[in-house]
């Protein structure tokens, strides 16, 4: 007979059973396949021949051109990071401090996700291109002769990122501002705090983990994109990413590609594990409840 | 006589339509507790929060030591404040939450470290300082807020339902406690309650609110003695109220009469502002009411027999609801030898000085 608490310690399990089912089948046995794949090998005529060799990691590993791209690759997500995390602070503050229209701003926030990100991304054609808003309104203007060429630079994609990932920042900022007791800041108030004081001191501090939630969620998205360098940036700006389609779809080397998507893999691992170290898992859960 | 620590003149708060302070005037003599007591939502809360400056009145204006405070921000006010929620800085040590008020003022690191030490000692929690609030019980933590608010030696305290969050027994000794260090500091403190026991225990002076306005202020045993109205009668404890009519004033003597009890002449400090043949009513203290035997030597008090009906234990008192004709009366009495049990017949007695009368419906 089932006790109450041998029912009570299967139910998350009972309950957890699909998710988990849907996670082995489609992450982690493709992730074994991806690992299996990266010890095969390519030949000139194109068949792939089957073993453990490591000459792709060797490659992966020891090819200054992947380490250039990987390092560029981190530099334009930390880029994106700092900027959401500046952009987005007072934002999510703006709103958690919005009293009756939170809702609505909240509302106003989740928008941009109903449209596809690609799309949302080739926006920034029509805004920034040669023939786009922003260069027909200053010839029209008369400030410039010619069209500027505005896109396809480190710029263009650390905008697009901006663009895609700003949400993310705002919304785990938020919940952890609305967290926050405002009895807090009215105590550090009387204590002889002014507002300003009172925001370093109480408010920043304990919504750090939320900016650190957001920071984590930026970087980690912006590391391993491809479309945004692939429609907004120049011919020097691929990333990480754009060099494992390089390989799986142009080359169709498919032992290199693996080997690349999991060196990534493992350099954005191992920042997650110190975010957890340091924050906790929790906090990334919250962001998204 | 001295300045009073703390003034308000005729101050009002309005949220859009609705008023949820009525213009208020009180003094508050420096030194003296004062509480602010009342049913949830009366404004108690609104009224404190003006005074720290964490809300702007509508109307009036706010003295402290003779000097308008209205447009003066909270963090200059130099206020002790203490939540019912503790609101404890949770990434800060116990020490370095006592601190924080220090660091804005101008108190050198081993003046501070000194302060803080006897702020902590003086909580009883001397030994705490390099916890972090999660780490202490609810008690221990409004302890530390209690010495976080003092230790900037400020002009007035001001506490909004600082025990309420606690349980029964501990909430009793922080009763004691909390006196015991108003005492010792002599500080000016404004205490919000809606329990009339923690009011009546703790208090200097009372201000007994309804609805957003004073009903009454007084020192404890007045406002308890003798209620300025039936809503005072009714908030302070149980009391049981009678219609009846002025029999007869004189000086020192209304004499009330009242259907179920007769003629019962009470003291007239007791029953101020009635005159000859005005509807009255008669307030009675549950504790006043006494049950005794049928038969019994009354001793001069005024008695009536009646049908116990029900009977609520609690420890060493019992509540009597006691049936006499359309009546139901209260009664809280020691429980001795023989209590009495549901059915029984009582003969319910009075002492017309325990009594207070108040004007009656016209
Ligand atoms: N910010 C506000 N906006 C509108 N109404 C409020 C606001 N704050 C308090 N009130 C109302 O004012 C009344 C008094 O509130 P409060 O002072 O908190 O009561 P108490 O502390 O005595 O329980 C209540 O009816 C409450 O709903
Ligand atoms: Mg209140």
């Amino acid at each position: 007979m089932a006790t109450v608490e041998a029912r009570e310690r299967r139910q998350p399990w009972i309950l957890l059973s699909p998710a988990l089912a849907a996670v082995t089948l489609l992450l982690f046995v493709p992730l074994l396949f991806i690992v299996v794949y990266s010890f095969w090998l390519r030949t000139a005529t194109g068949a792939d021949v089957v073993g453990f060799h490591l000459d792709n990691w060797q490659e992966a590993l020891t090819d200054p051109f992947y380490r250039d791209i990987l390092l560029f690759t981190l530099k334009i997500a930390a880029i994106t990071t700092i900027v959401c995390g500046l952009m987005g602070y007072p934002a999510a503050y703006f709103i958690a401090r919005a009293g009756g229209n939170r809702a609505l701003l909240l509302l106003l926030l989740m928008l941009p996700f109903w449209i596809s990100y690609i799309i949302r991304t080739m926006s920034w054609i029509n805004i920034l291109g040669v023939s786009g808003a922003l260069n027909s309104m200053l010839l029209w203007l008369g400030i410039v002769d010619e069209p500027l060429q505005l896109l396809y630079n480190q710029t263009t994609v650390v905008l697009g990122l901006v663009h895609f990932l700003l949400p993310f920042m705002i919304l785990n900022v938020y919940v952890s501002l609305e967290g926050i007791d405002r009895t807090l800041e009215q105590a550090a108030n009387s204590l002889g705090a002014t507002r300003w004081q009172s925001f370093l001191e109480v408010t920043l501090p304990l919504s750090l983990p939320g900016l650190a939630a957001g920071g984590l969620l930026c970087f980690v998205l912006s590391a391993g994109t491809y479309i945004t360098p692939l429609v907004l940036g120049g011919p020097t700006d691929a990333m990480f990413a754009n060099l494992v389609f390089e390989a799986i779809i142009t080359q169709l080397n498919w032992p290199l590609g693996s080997a690349l998507s999991l060196m990534l893999l493992a350099v954005l691992g191992v920042l997650v594990a110190i975010y957890n170290h340091f924050v906790g898992m929790s906090q990334l859960a919250k962001g998204f409840g | 006589m001295t300045e009073p620590a703390v003034q308000l003149d005729q101050i009002a708060k309005r949220f859009g339509p609705f008023t949820a302070v009525h213009p208020t005037s009180l003094d508050i003599p420096a030194g003296h507790f004062v509480t602010l007591l009342g049913p949830s939502g009366c404004g108690k809360t609104t009224t404190l929060r003006m005074i720290a400056g964490l809300l702007d009145p509508t109307e009036g204006e706010i003295r402290v030591k003779g000097n308008r405070v209205n447009e003066v921000p909270i963090h200059r006010r130099n206020l002790g404040l203490v939540f019912q929620n503790y609101a404890l800085f949770p990434h800060r040590t116990v020490e370095q939450n006592v601190a924080f008020g220090l660091k804005y003022r101008n108190v050198s690191k081993e003046e501070a470290k000194r302060r803080v030490a006897d702020a902590l000692s003086l909580v009883q929690l001397p030994e705490l300082g390099h916890r972090y609030p999660r780490e202490l019980s609810g008690g221990q933590q409004q302890r530390i807020a209690l010495a976080r608010a003092i230790v900037i030696e400020p002009d007035v305290l001001l506490l909004d339902e600082p025990l309420s969050a606690l349980d029964a027994n501990l909430r009793e000794d922080m009763r004691v406690e909390l006196k015991r260090i108003q005492d010792r500091l002599g500080i000016t403190t404004i205490f919000v309650t809606h329990d009339q026991s923690e009011a009546l225990a703790m208090s200097d002076q009372i201000v007994v609110m309804s609805a957003g306005r004073v009903e009454q202020v007084g020192p404890p045993e007045e406002v308890y003695n003798t209620p300025a109205n039936e809503f005072v009668a009714r908030f302070l404890g149980a009391s049981n109220i009678f219609e009846g009519r002025v029999a007869d004033a004189t000086v020192d003597v209304v004499a009330l009469d009242v259907p179920i009890f007769g003629v019962v002449p009470v003291p007239a400090e007791r029953a101020q502002g009635l005159s000859n043949g005005e509807p009255a009513k008669l307030v009675v203290r549950a504790e006043k009411l006494k049950l005794a035997r049928p038969g019994t030597d009354a001793d001069g008090a005024v008695s009536v027999d009646g049908v116990v009906e029900a009977v609520d234990y609690q420890g060493q008192v019992a509540r009597y609801f006691v049936r006499t004709g359309e009546s139901l009366l209260q009664a809280v009495n020691m429980i001795d030898d023989h209590p009495f049990a549901e059915g029984e017949t009582a003969s319910v007695r009075l002492r017309p000085r325990d009594c207070a009368a108040l004007p009656g419906n016209k």
